[in-house]
């Protein structure tokens, strides 16, 4: 196993997940007026299937290229997609971090999301792996990749929140 | 098949008397009818959409697919395609395990009954028994025992198959309308996966070939398709149920432009403050010069939508009565330039289980099933655009719904 890169301190690794954290918690509690303001204006955002990544595609079921589409699904969401009330949870694996030469971070990090529709159960929505590129811009943590892979062979229904 | 073979008392259900203007509830959710309807479609005298020719692109390659409920391997071998039975000949376990690969044979993991990429028999282990014990039968006929082929129709690039030796071949099954509008889309070009989403939703799979059917929700549900010019209730759009007794659909209209607002006031949830800041998503490149969008289906099995540069089959597989898989393909050409390359990337965000505009089928689906399973015995309503099947130039029309259950009924001998 490679060690962790000196460049990389407790608090910097304390500060990614902490980020992540944050991340979940506005997606979680239905903030996603905030949910722009985790990426970079050049941001690359995606969730797509294992199958679609060892395939070598770039296709992603739900596809934000630069921030005007991550605040254009934030303004579909709110005014115009119609869908049923859910709240959707994510859990969080440890991150591994990894210092890349342009100075950035990447970054790969289990989930797991459950979602519970207005009358059911909880279920397990979705499980995956985030693999994000992380920039610091003014003392601030920003993604400027995050593409959420998920192992699951089906979406359920449809996926509405962002993961 | 006549209503006279149909025993109704048995069913303890008749349809009711104002015919394919109606459709009672339990066509969602009764498991016998659902396992005829298999029988009588899926399996029946039917052309079924298994995947595309560019998904194996070498010898050997193969993917699984589904008609129905069967599972089938498409494969490729040195003469062309096949797709065969995923079902050994012996035992009957799934020879393949695998979603896509590559193969020189087909080996089932069982007993190690191998085949060759045409599905016939070329090895059974110990077929002369060991030590001179056991084996197979001295009249053992290895030739008689191979993986069932289906037949097989490639028609530029997309691959379809059928149970049945007397369906007509794939050009008549579809009839020249479907067929023009389909080659209008895959004219030969050499065609590339841009991506693929598998999607399941808890309805009947009638549901979902009624929704893609039926232009009317197309401009109430769909808020984004009126907000941001893709549709609109009063651009010319053609509703056309096609083929024998019109179990086909070809649909088309013209790109509306943003916000038509004569027929907004009509539609509770539009807004016409609303804006894109990334345009590129509803962006038509006018690709085949017609500023078209359409929307195909092939019975029983497919969807074809072009929506803007957003071009995907989709497939139609169910998973029990009240259950169904959509497989969506996502497909350009290989000779799309860059900019086509992003826009079918940014485009394909407006359809699928996440799309700013399918979203909202699943979601509607799911909620009609909830109803058709708990009140079995209530009726639909179909009379938007009138009471016959013929094709219309309006969205304001259930004309091809209507056409369907009419093809269904006589098919089902209902």
């Amino acid at each position: 196993m490679k060690a962790p890169q000196a460049s990389l301190t407790p608090d910097k690794r304390f500060a990614i997940a902490d980020f992540f954290e944050r991340y979940a918690d506005v997606v979680d509690n239905g903030r996603f007026d905030q949910w722009p303001e985790f990426f970079t204006s050049d941001c690359l955002y995606r969730v797509t299937s294992r199958e679609n990544v060892e395939a070598g595609l770039e296709y992603g079921a739900l596809y934000c290229q630069g921030i005007g589409m991550v605040r254009d699904r934030t303004m579909a969401l709110r005014d115009v997609t119609v869908f049923e009330p859910r709240t959707l949870r994510h859990v969080l694996g440890s991150p591994r971090l990894e210092q890349a030469l342009d100075g950035s971070i990447k970054a790969r990090t289990s989930f797991v999301v459950i979602e519970v529709l207005a009358d059911s159960d909880p279920s397990l929505f979705m499980s995956g792996e985030y693999l994000d590129t992380i920039v610091e811009a003014d003392g601030q943590l920003l993604l400027k990749e995050r593409h959420c892979i998920y192992d699951n062979t089906r979406i359920a229904t449809s996926l509405i929140h962002p993961i | 098949m006549t209503e006279s073979v149909i025993d109704h008392s048995a069913l303890r259900r008749s349809w009711p008397e104002e015919g394919h203007t109606r459709v009672p509830a339990w066509v969602y959710s009764d498991e016998s009818i659902y396992r005829r309807e298999l029988d009588t479609f899926f399996s029946g005298s039917t052309w079924n959409f298994v995947g595309l020719e560019c998904e194996l692109p070498t010898t050997g390659s193969y993917k699984r697919s589904w008609i129905g409920e069967r599972q089938v391997i498409v494969v490729r071998d040195a003469d062309g395609i096949n797709v065969i039975e995923n079902r050994c000949a012996h035992r009957g376990a799934a020879v393949c395990w695998k979603n896509s690969g590559t193969a020189k044979e087909l080996v089932c993991p069982y007993h190690q009954w191998s085949y060759n990429l045409k599905g016939e028999l070329e090895g059974v282990p110990f077929r002369r028994g060991v030590h001179g014990e056991g084996g197979m039968p001295a009249d053992f006929d290895q030739k008689k025992l191979g993986l069932r082929r289906l037949r097989v129709a490639v028609r530029n690039g997309l691959i379809w198959a059928s149970f049945s030796r007397d369906v007509p071949d794939f050009a008549d099954y579809c009839g020249p309308e479907l067929l023009t509008r389909i080659d209008r889309l895959f004219p030969g070009k050499p065609l590339r996966l841009v991506g693929q989403t598998r999607q399941s939703i808890p309805s009947n799979w009638k549901l979902y070939f009624e929704n893609t059917r039926d232009p009317y929700h197309a401009t109430l549900l769909h808020t984004f398709f009126i907000t941001f010019g893709l549709f609109s209730a009063s651009a010319k759009h053609h509703t056309g149920p096609t083929g024998e007794s019109g179990r086909h659909l070809a649909n088309y209209s013209v790109t509306a432009g943003k916000k038509v607002i004569e027929e907004t006031s009509e539609m509770k949830r539009f807004d016409e403050n609303l804006t894109l800041e990334d345009t590129d998503t509803v962006r038509h490149r006018d690709e085949f010069g017609d500023r078209q969008n359409s929307g195909l289906q092939v019975f029983p099995s497919v969807f074809i939508q072009q929506h803007f540069n957003s071009l995907a089959v989709r497939q139609i597989v169910p998973r029990g009565v009240n259950k169904m898989e959509v497989i969506w393909n996502f497909i350009g050409y290989e000779d799309d330039d860059e900019d086509m390359r992003q826009l079918r990337l940014k485009q394909s965000n407006l359809v699928g289980p996440a799309g700013f505009v399918s979203a909202d089928d699943g979601e509607v689906l799911k909620q009609v099933q909830t109803t058709v399973k708990g009140y079995p015995d209530s009726v639909g309503f179909l009379e938007m655009g009138g009471r016959d099947v013929e094709q219309q130039d309006t969205t304001a029309t259930e004309a091809a719904i209507r056409a369907f259950y009419k093809f269904y009924r006589r098919e089902m001998g209902l």
